[in-house]
C-alpha cells in the first residue's frame, strides 16, 4: 500500500513540476514579444546603414549627409590637407583626447591622422588619407561645427563655445572633451561609401 | 471578506505581524484566494476567469500598441500599417488586440447568459449584477471607441453612424452629438478624443471587476441549483465548498488555455475573418461604404436599433402621443437601450421564488427561446434592412422585451417548480457518488 | 512630374464621373483560384511573387501605387526575397523625391531600399498595397464560414478574377453611351450598371458591372526570364498573389507563430486537465473508483 502511495505521489508531484513548467514556459513566451517590440523596428533598422554617392567629391570639397538623424561630414582632403594633418601628429602629447575615436578600428588606438581616415578602394586616384569621414556633431554639447579649414588649426570650428578641431578633426582648444568620432564606414565601389 | 465562515489569514512570523498590522494586503490576498466555493460549480463558471484575464490581455497588448500608433487623421491609418509591417511582432500583437475584443464579448455573453440561466442575478447578487451590466456598457464603449482609431472606411462610416444615434435625441440631440465628436462631422477631435477614451476606458473596466468581485464575495457566488452554501458552522460550509485555490483556480486555467487554443487558431490562421474588409480602406468622407454593418459583438443591439421603423403600429402611436417628439429614429436608439435596462432590471422583474432554471420546468424553454432570439437578432443585425429581414428584427426584438417584462414577471406566478436538492453537497454527490452505494461514502482527507 | 500627375488626375476625374453617376450593381463573379499560401500550412511561392512583381512594375505601376511597401521588403523573408543588389538596383528604377537634397530646397535621386513605392499616379486608381484585404472575395465575413481556414480570405481570387473578368458586353448594354469609356467586368461588382440591365425592382440582370479601368493584360505582356506561363490567367494569378504578400507580408510568420501556439497550448491544456483532475479526485468519489 505504501509502496503504491509512494509511486502515485512522485507520478503527481512530477505532473504538478510539469504543469508548472509548461505554465511558467507560455507566461515567458508571452512576455518576450511585449519586451522586443521595443527595440528598433524594421523601418529604424533599415536606416542603420546608408550608401552615400561621392563621386562628385572633388579633393577640397566636402559634403554633409543626414545618418541616423545627425550630419556626418564627408571629406575629400587635398594633398596639402593631408600633409598638414601629418604635421599636426607631432603634437600628440597634447592633445585633449588622445584616442582615434574610429569605429572601425579598437577603441584603444591612438589619434594619428592614419587611424583617423578611410583607406581609398584599390584603383582609386585618390592619395592614402584623402578620405576623412566624421560626425558633424560637436562632442561638446550638440552644435554642428564649420569646417573649410576654420579654427585656429584649419580644421573645424564650432562656433556654439569656441571649440577648435585640426585638420583631422582632432580636438585641440575649447571645452569639447573628444575628438569628432569617426562612423563605420567603408567604400561598396569606387565612388560609393556605406555608412553603418 | 466572504460570508461563509472561513479560515483567516493568521500572520506567523514577526515579520508578517509587523505588516498585517500596517497594510493587512497579504491577508486581503488570502482571503480572495482562499474563498469558499461551491464545490458543483460546472463549466460556465469559467467566463468570469477568462473575461479578467483577456481584459489584462487588452490592456497590455493596447499599451503596446500605443507606443506605436499616432490618433491623427493623416497617420493614423499608416501608423497601424506600421505597426503589421515593421515593429517586431507587431502583426500579432495587432492581430491578437484586434481579435481579443471579439473573444471578451463571447465571453462576456456567455457569462451573461449562465447568469440568466442559473438565477445569478437574484437576491441577493443585484448589487453584483448591476455593475456587470455596467461593465458591459462601458465593454461596449470601449470596442466601438477602439474599432475607430484604425481609421478605415469602416470606423469613420461606423462612427458617423453610431454618434448620429445621439443626434436622434429630440431638442438637444445635434447639440450632444457636437459635442461628443467635437464638430459637426467626424474628424480629427473625434479620432484624438476616442483615442482618449479607448485608453481610459479599459481602467475603469478594471476598477468595477474588482468591485463586481467583491460584491459576489461578499454574497457568495451562485452555483448551478442555486440553493445557497450553508454557514451554520465551518464545518457544515466546508461540506459544500473547496477553497478557490487550488481546485477551480486550476480549473478555471484549464477552461483558459483550451480556449486559448482556439483563439490562437484563429488569430494564426485566419485572423480577419471577424473583421471586415472596407477597414482596410482608409478613411475617405467622401465615399461611403455601400453596407456599413458594425462589428458582430454590436449585431443584436444593432438589429433592434433598425427593427422600429415608421410603419410599426407601436411607433406610430408612440408618435403621436408624444406630438412627434418621439420619432421611428429616437424610437430606435431608446428601443436598443431598452433592451439593455431591461436585463438590467431582471432581479426585480424576476417573480419566482426559486433561482435556477435548472428546477424551473417552463423557464427553461422561455430561456431558450431568449438564446435562440439572440442569435437570430445577430444574424439579422448582418442583412441589410429590407424585405424580410426588419420583420424577423422586429418580431426578436418584441421577444427580447416580453421575456423580461411579461414572462420573467408571470412564470413566477404560473409555473410549478421542480424540487431542490436541500444542500450543494447533496447536488455534488448526486453527481459523484458510486451508483452501487446509496449514501456518499465518506470523504477522503485532502492530502 | 508634376504636371503629368494633374494631367492624368484630370484625365482619371473625366473617366470616372459617367461611373460615379449610375449606382453600383450587382455582386460581381469570383472564381476560386488555388494559391500556394492557403490553408494553415500555406506560404508564398517566392517565384510566383517575382513574377507578380515584375507584372505589377511593368503594368500596373504606371497607374496604381503601393504606398505602404518598402523596396527593401523585396528582400525580406517571407517575401519575394530578391537578393541585396538585385533589389538595390530596382529601387533605384525609381525617382524618389528627397527635400533633404539642394540645400533643403529637394530634388530627385534614385530610390534606396528603405523608400517605399511611390502612390497612385491616378486619383481614381487606388492604391494597391492592402487591396487583396480589403477586396476580401468570398469566404471572408460573409463567406461560407471557416471556408477562410482552409481556402484564404478571397482578397487575392478577386483580384485575380477582376484581371480576367473582362468579357464580351451583355447584350442588354448594348448601344448605352452612358458606358462610353467603361468596361464591363464580371468580377467587378461596385461599378455601374446599365439601364436597360435594371429589372423592375431596381436589381441588376448581369452578372458584373462596368469599370473605369481599361484591361491592363492581354496575354504575353511581360516576358519571364524562368519561362513561365504568360496568359492572362496565369499572370493574373503571379499579380494577385504579389498583392497578397503586400497586404500581408507577415503572414508566413503569423501562420508559424499562431502553429506553435496551437502546439504549446494544447499541451498546456492537456497538463492542466491531468493536474485538475488530479487535485479534484479525492472530493469526487465516483471518479476515483472509476480510477481504481
Amino acid at each position: 500500500m505504501s509502496h503504491a502511495d509512494d509511486h502515485d505521489s512522485s507520478r503527481r508531484d512530477f505532473l504538478f513540476y510539469a504543469t508548472g513548467g509548461a505554465g511558467a514556459v507560455a507566461t515567458g513566451a508571452a512576455v518576450w514579444p511585449l519586451v522586443n517590440q521595443m527595440n528598433p523596428s524594421a523601418d529604424v533598422l533599415a536606416l542603420a546603414s546608408i550608401r552615400v554617392d561621392v563621386s562628385l567629391v572633388d579633393p577640397g570639397t566636402q559634403i554633409t549627409v543626414l545618418f541616423q538623424g545627425q550630419p556626418v561630414f564627408i571629406r575629400q582632403r587635398t594633398e596639402d590637407e593631408i600633409a598638414l594633418a601629418r604635421e599636426q601628429d607631432a603634437d600628440i602629447d597634447s592633445f585633449p583626447d588622445p584616442l582615434a575615436r574610429n569605429a572601425n578600428l579598437p577603441d584603444d588606438t591612438p589619434a594619428l591622422d592614419e587611424n583617423r581616415v578611410l583607406q581609398p578602394p584599390e584603383g582609386s586616384a585618390a592619395p592614402v588619407g584623402a578620405w576623412l569621414i566624421q560626425s558633424g556633431v560637436c562632442t561638446h554639447l550638440g552644435c554642428v561645427p564649420v569646417g573649410e579649414g576654420a579654427g585656429d588649426f584649419s580644421g573645424w570650428f564650432c562656433p556654439c563655445h569656441g571649440s577648435h578641431y585640426d585638420a583631422s578633426g582632432r580636438i585641440r582648444r575649447g571645452p569639447a572633451p573628444e575628438n569628432l568620432p569617426i562612423p563605420a564606414a567603408r567604400f561598396i565601389d569606387e565612388t560609393t561609401i556605406e555608412l553603418g | 471578506m466572504s460570508g461563509i465562515p472561513h479560515d483567516h489569514y493568521d500572520p506567523k512570523s514577526g515579520a508578517e505581524k509587523w505588516l498585517h498590522r500596517r497594510l493587512p494586503i497579504v491577508g486581503l490576498m488570502y482571503d480572495t484566494l482562499m474563498i469558499p466555493t461551491p464545490k458543483n460549480l460546472n463549466w460556465m463558471w469559467i467566463w468570469g476567469v477568462v473575461l479578467t484575464f483577456t481584459l489584462v490581455m487588452q490592456i497590455v497588448t493596447g499599451v503596446v500598441l500605443v507606443m506605436h500608433y499616432t490618433p491623427h487623421v493623416d497617420m493614423a491609418f499608416a501608423s497601424v500599417e506600421h505597426i503589421m509591417r515593421n515593429v517586431n511582432g507587431g502583426h500579432m500583437i495587432r492581430y491578437i488586440h484586434q481579435n481579443g475584443a471579439s473573444l471578451f464579448f463571447v465571453a462576456v455573453y456567455a457569462h451573461i447568459f449562465r447568469a440568466l440561466y442559473y438565477g445569478s442575478y437574484k437576491s441577493p447578487r443585484e448589487v453584483t449584477w448591476i455593475i456587470g451590466i455596467l461593465m458591459f456598457v462601458v465593454m461596449m464603449g470601449t470596442a466601438f471607441m477602439g474599432y475607430v482609431l484604425p481609421w478605415g472606411q469602416m470606423s469613420f462610416h461606423g462612427t458617423a453612424v453610431i454618434t448620429g444615434l445621439f443626434g436622434t435625441i429630440p431638442f438637444i440631440g445635434e447639440a450632444i452629438q457636437t459635442w461628443l465628436l467635437g464638430a459637426s462631422a467626424v474628424g480629427q477631435p473625434a479620432l484624438n478624443r476616442f483615442f482618449s477614451l479607448h485608453y481610459l476606458l479599459p481602467f475603469l473596466l478594471l476598477g468595477l471587476t474588482i468591485v463586481h468581485i467583491w460584491a459576489f464575495h461578499t454574497t457568495g457566488n451562485n452555483n448551478p441549483t442555486g440553493v445557497e452554501v450553508r454557514r451554520g458552522s465551518k464545518e457544515e460550509a466546508e461540506k459544500d465548498t473547496l477553497p478557490f485555490w487550488p481546485y477551480f483556480v486550476i480549473k478555471d486555467l484549464f477552461a483558459l488555455a483550451v480556449i486559448m487554443t482556439v483563439f490562437f487558431a484563429v488569430v494564426g490562421f485566419m485572423p480577419n475573418y471577424l473583421g471586415h474588409p472596407d477597414n482596410y480602406i482608409e478613411a475617405n468622407p467622401l465615399a461611403t461604404p455601400t453596407h456599413i454593418v458594425p462589428e458582430w459583438y454590436f449585431l443584436p443591439f444593432y438589429a433592434i436599433l433598425r427593427a422600429f421603423d415608421q410603419d410599426v403600429w407601436l411607433v406610430i402611436a408612440v408618435n403621436w402621443v408624444t406630438f412627434g417628439i418621439v420619432d421611428a429614429a429616437f424610437f430606435g436608439v431608446i428601443a436598443m437601450f431598452g433592451a439593455i435596462v431591461v436585463m438590467a432590471l431582471a432581479p426585480w422583474l424576476d417573480t419566482s421564488s426559486v433561482r435556477s432554471g435548472r428546477y424551473r420546468p417552463m423557464f427553461k424553454w422561455w430561456f431558450a427561446l431568449l438564446v435562440i432570439t439572440f442569435f437570430v437578432l445577430m444574424w439579422a443585425g448582418a442583412m441589410p434592412a429590407e424585405g424580410i429581414y426588419p420583420y424577423i428584427a422586429l418580431i426578436g426584438s418584441t421577444y427580447w422585451f416580453a421575456y423580461f417584462l411579461i414572462i420573467l414577471p408571470l412564470l413566477g406566478v404560473i409555473e410549478k417548480p421542480l424540487p431542490a436538492p436541500a444542500t450543494i453537497e447533496d447536488d455534488f454527490n448526486a453527481h459523484y457518488a458510486p451508483k452501487s452505494g446509496g449514501a456518499a461514502p465518506a470523504l477522503e482527507p485532502a492530502e | 512630374m508634376f504636371r503629368k500627375l494633374a494631367l492624368s488626375t484630370a484625365i482619371a476625374l473625366g473617366l470616372a464621373a459617367p461611373g460615379a453617376a449610375i449606382a453600383a450593381g450587382g455582386v460581381g463573379y469570383v472564381e476560386d483560384y488555388e494559391f500556394s499560401f492557403e490553408g494553415p500550412f500555406g506560404s508564398y511561392d517566392r517565384m510566383q511573387l517575382q513574377r507578380g512583381l515584375q507584372v505589377y512594375t511593368e503594368i500596373c505601376a504606371s497607374c496604381h501605387g503601393l504606398k505602404f511597401v518598402a523596396f527593401r521588403n523585396l528582400s525580406d523573408g517571407g517575401g519575394p526575397a530578391l537578393p541585396d543588389e538585385q533589389m538595390r538596383a530596382y529601387a533605384e528604377l525609381y525617382e524618389v523625391w528627397d527635400p533633404t537634397l539642394f540645400d533643403g530646397e529637394g530634388d530627385f535621386r534614385p530610390g534606396v531600399p528603405q523608400d517605399h513605392f511611390p502612390e497612385s499616379l491616378l486619383n481614381t486608381a487606388p492604391d494597391l498595397s492592402l487591396m487583396a484585404k480589403a477586396r476580401a472575395g468570398f469566404s471572408g465575413p460573409y463567406g461560407t464560414g471557416m471556408a477562410q481556414l482552409f481556402r484564404g480570405m478571397g482578397g487575392a481570387e478577386y483580384i485575380a478574377s477582376l484581371m480576367n473578368g473582362y468579357v464580351e458586353e451583355p447584350d442588354c448594354a448594348v448601344g448605352d453611351e452612358a458606358m462610353d469609356g467603361l468596361f464591363y467586368n464580371e468580377a467587378f461588382g461596385a461599378g455601374a450598371v446599365p439601364e436597360n440591365c435594371v429589372d423592375d425592382h431596381g436589381h441588376s440582370t448581369i452578372k458584373g458591372t462596368y469599370i473605369s479601368m481599361s484591361p491592363p493584360l492581354w496575354g504575353d505582356d511581360v516576358e519571364f526570364i524562368d519561362g513561365a506561363p504568360t496568359d492572362v490567367e496565369s499572370l493574373s494569378k503571379d499579380v494577385a498573389a504579389f498583392l497578397m504578400w503586400t497586404a500581408e507580408p507577415k503572414l508566413e510568420a503569423r501562420k508559424q507563430a499562431g502553429l506553435t501556439g496551437v502546439i504549446f497550448l494544447t499541451v498546456l491544456s492537456v497538463l492542466l486537465y491531468l493536474t485538475n483532475k488530479r487535485i479534484w479526485a479525492p472530493h469526487k468519489p465516483k471518479a476515483r473508483t472509476e480510477d481504481a
